[in-house]
């Protein structure tokens, strides 16, 4: 009976899951038969899906420029430069970041954040305006995709921190005990014992932040201020699939609704995992 | 004599070594010239640390490149840039956690808050409480009710699910070709956006109960696809280090496995299990988008999570910040909105400090 009982809920698990995929599916296939002019937009599936799923792939790629060689930082300080009795605190404060709900995050980058970049992305847009990411004129809000990204990045960054945090604490003591015996200084020796061992391991943990930060909603939803496609990081537009979803859902219906669905379909079946 | 003193203080084991005293110097002089740099442009607090820094860390660099060589430069250099990082990574903390007591304090200290509901609260009461200085009405009872219903409903779902599928893949499936399907799809849960479980089931329940059904109960489930995989993982990894001996201790008195399981097996897990289920709730308790698409957003209190629309603690800060109750003086909606960020700050905090009280209340006692 008992066995019974966890092997059911095994599979209950599996039919969760494969009634999720099939949900997905079925609520998006009208959309791939419906006729382009019914299509929010006007101009067809593809049309309308092409700029979301740019605009999710710039926001993602932003937060991981950002928060990678941070997060990896912040894993080493923690593991071999601060002192023992403090790193164990230390996790638990980077762990706090990873607690704080996304939704606050949102409306922190909406209020706080984005009025402290207006003045940088003024101040890009004058000087650095011949480039095209930061072509201007930046916005007067600073709810951009660059401020969304940085949003995301700071999400991100306790993932990244604490999965590098426990590659590097498996390190094996005795390759780092040879390179310091060799004289190596320790940045020498993270440098050619550490950060060999800990490769595949940082690739993944940057892996399941690219995840997040593709998942994410409502902090995009609230920080980025949605447009067309555009270039520039620093002026109000681009959208993101999953924030699209959240601010059409709720008032969709009809093929509105079923529009939503294969953003989800292909967000979910990207490397989210 | 004095020559070979010299001789001696330069030998090769010494040699181009820095004095102890020359990081303090270099800090003094970096925070004084920062001073004097940040009085010609305009002074502040946050650019005069943050110029201070970044001139102790160039000076200790090139002051050891100098005379120490250029590996122990490199050696600072990464010092200097690992902690910058850090420092770098608690800002947003700080940052977030201040705005948030700034800016939710009053809102969570106006009378009523904490007691009363959105309902008849309008545009014009708000447009009232501005124009004549009256405490903001409104209040987040509603949010918060269907924040607890909601995360209660989603923690009895997936529970015994979760402990139950961990029991699985620890106790009775001996690694077969089933539980390596199931860890794999465990892990492709874990993956899923939180929009798309909140998709799953506004879709499930639109086709089961009839098409834009909105109720606590398709939120609880939602959160639970969310939930499911996270109890999984954590109690699956805490009944693996479980020790064999106390199962074949009981084995040997002759109790059947699931008297085992139940008696012996989960109370010696059971801390980390508590502790993971809270970690869970914690991480489900703050989610937005799966209740956007699935709950609906309620103005009224509703204790039923099985009809009607529910509000929430996160859609409740998410529609109020969106759209302002009033239009054209956002004030009193941002003020309710970032008391209830507060709030719910305030509770994500709480279960996490549970969930390492519970750990800790809960071990097994080692002691004889």
């Amino acid at each position: 009976m008992f066995s019974g009982a966890a092997l059911g809920a095994g599979v209950l698990i599996v039919a969760v899951l494969f009634a999720v995929a099939m949900f997905l599916v079925i609520q998006a296939l009208p959309t791939f038969s419906a006729a382009p002019a019914d299509i929010t937009g006007g101009k067809g599936f593809l049309s309308y899906i092409f700029p979301i799923v740019v605009g999710t792939l710039i926001a993602a790629a932003i937060a991981l420029v950002i928060a990678t060689p941070i997060g990896v930082a912040v894993a080493l300080f923690i593991s071999h430069y601060a002192p023992r009795n403090m790193a164990r605190g230390l996790g638990y404060v980077v762990d706090l970041l990873a607690a704080i709900p996304s939704v606050i995050y949102g409306a922190w980058g909406a209020t706080f954040l984005a009025s402290q970049l207006k003045v940088p992305y003024q101040w890009l847009a004058d000087n650095a305006g011949w480039i095209p990411i930061f072509g201007g004129p930046a916005s007067g809000t600073g709810k951009t995709i660059l401020t969304a990204g940085i949003v995301l990045a700071v999400m991100v960054l306790p993932i990244i921190a604490s999965l590098t945090r426990e590659i590097f604490l498996q390190t094996p003591m005795l390759h780092q005990e040879a390179a310091l015996a060799l004289g190596a200084t320790r940045w020498e020796m993270i440098r050619m014992a550490v950060l060999p061992f800990a490769r595949g391991g940082i690739i993944s943990a940057v892996m399941l932040g690219l995840g997040r930060a593709l998942g994410e909603t409502m902090a995009v939803a609230l920080v980025l201020s949605s447009g067309p496609m555009i270039a520039s990081l620093i002026r109000s537009g681009n959208q993101t699939i999953a924030a699209e979803i959240a601010l059409n859902f709720p008032e969709a219906f009809g093929l509105r609704l079923m529009n939503s669905s294969p953003p989800a379909w292909s967000c979910s079946s990207s490397p989210c995992w | 004599m004095a020559t070979l003193m010299t001789e001696r203080k330069r030998s090769a084991l010494t040699r181009g070594r820095l004095p102890k005293s020359t990081p303090w110097v270099v800090a003094a002089s970096s925070i004084v010239v920062a001073a004097a740099l940040m009085s010609l442009i305009g002074f502040n607090v946050f650019g005069w640390a943050v110029l201070s820094a970044v001139l102790f860390a160039a000076g200790n660099v090139v002051s050891s490149a100098v005379v120490e060589g250029r590996r122990k430069a490199t050696d600072k250099l990464a010092t200097s840039l690992v902690l910058g990082a850090f420092l770098v990574a608690l800002l947003p903390l700080v940052s977030v956690i201040w705005t948030v007591l700034v800016n939710g304090v009053p809102g969570l200290l106006a009378p009523g808050f904490l007691g009363t509901s959105m309902k008849g609260v309008t545009g014009a009461i708000d447009n009232a409480s501005v124009a004549n200085h009256t405490p903001v009405l409104g209040g987040v009872y509603h949010a918060f009710l269907g924040s607890v219903l909601i995360t209660v409903w989603a923690t009895l779902i997936s529970v015994p699910v979760g402990l139950l599928t961990s029991i699985y893949l620890v106790e009775y499936s001996d690694g077969n070709k089933f539980s390596k399907v199931i860890t794999f799809l465990v892990d492709v849960m874990t993956g899923i956006p939180s929009i798309v479980a909140g998709l799953f089931a506004a879709a499930f329940f639109g086709l089961v109960m009839g098409p834009g059904t909105k109720t606590g109960f398709v939120a609880a489930v939602a959160l639970s696809v969310l939930m499911i995989p996270v109890v999984v993982r954590s109690s699956e990894e805490m009944l693996k280090i479980v020790p064999n001996e106390l199962r074949e201790a009981a084995y040997a008195l002759g109790v059947r496995k699931w008297r085992t399981i139940l008696k012996v097996v989960i109370p010696t897990a059971i801390s980390g299990i508590a502790s993971g289920v809270t970690l869970a709730i914690a991480r489900v308790i703050g989610e937005t988008a799966p209740l956007l698409v699935t709950a609906g957003f309620a103005t009224q209190i509703n204790s039923n999570v099985f009809a009607g629309w529910m509000a929430s603690l996160p859609t409740f800060i998410y529609t109020q910040i969106m759209t302002p109750t009033s239009p054209s003086n956002p004030d009193p909606s941002n003020q309710r909105a970032w008391a209830a960020a507060l709030l719910l700050i305030l509770l994500v905090m709480l279960l996490n400090l549970g969930a390492r009280l519970v750990a800790r209340i809960f071990a097994p006692k080692t002691g004889r």
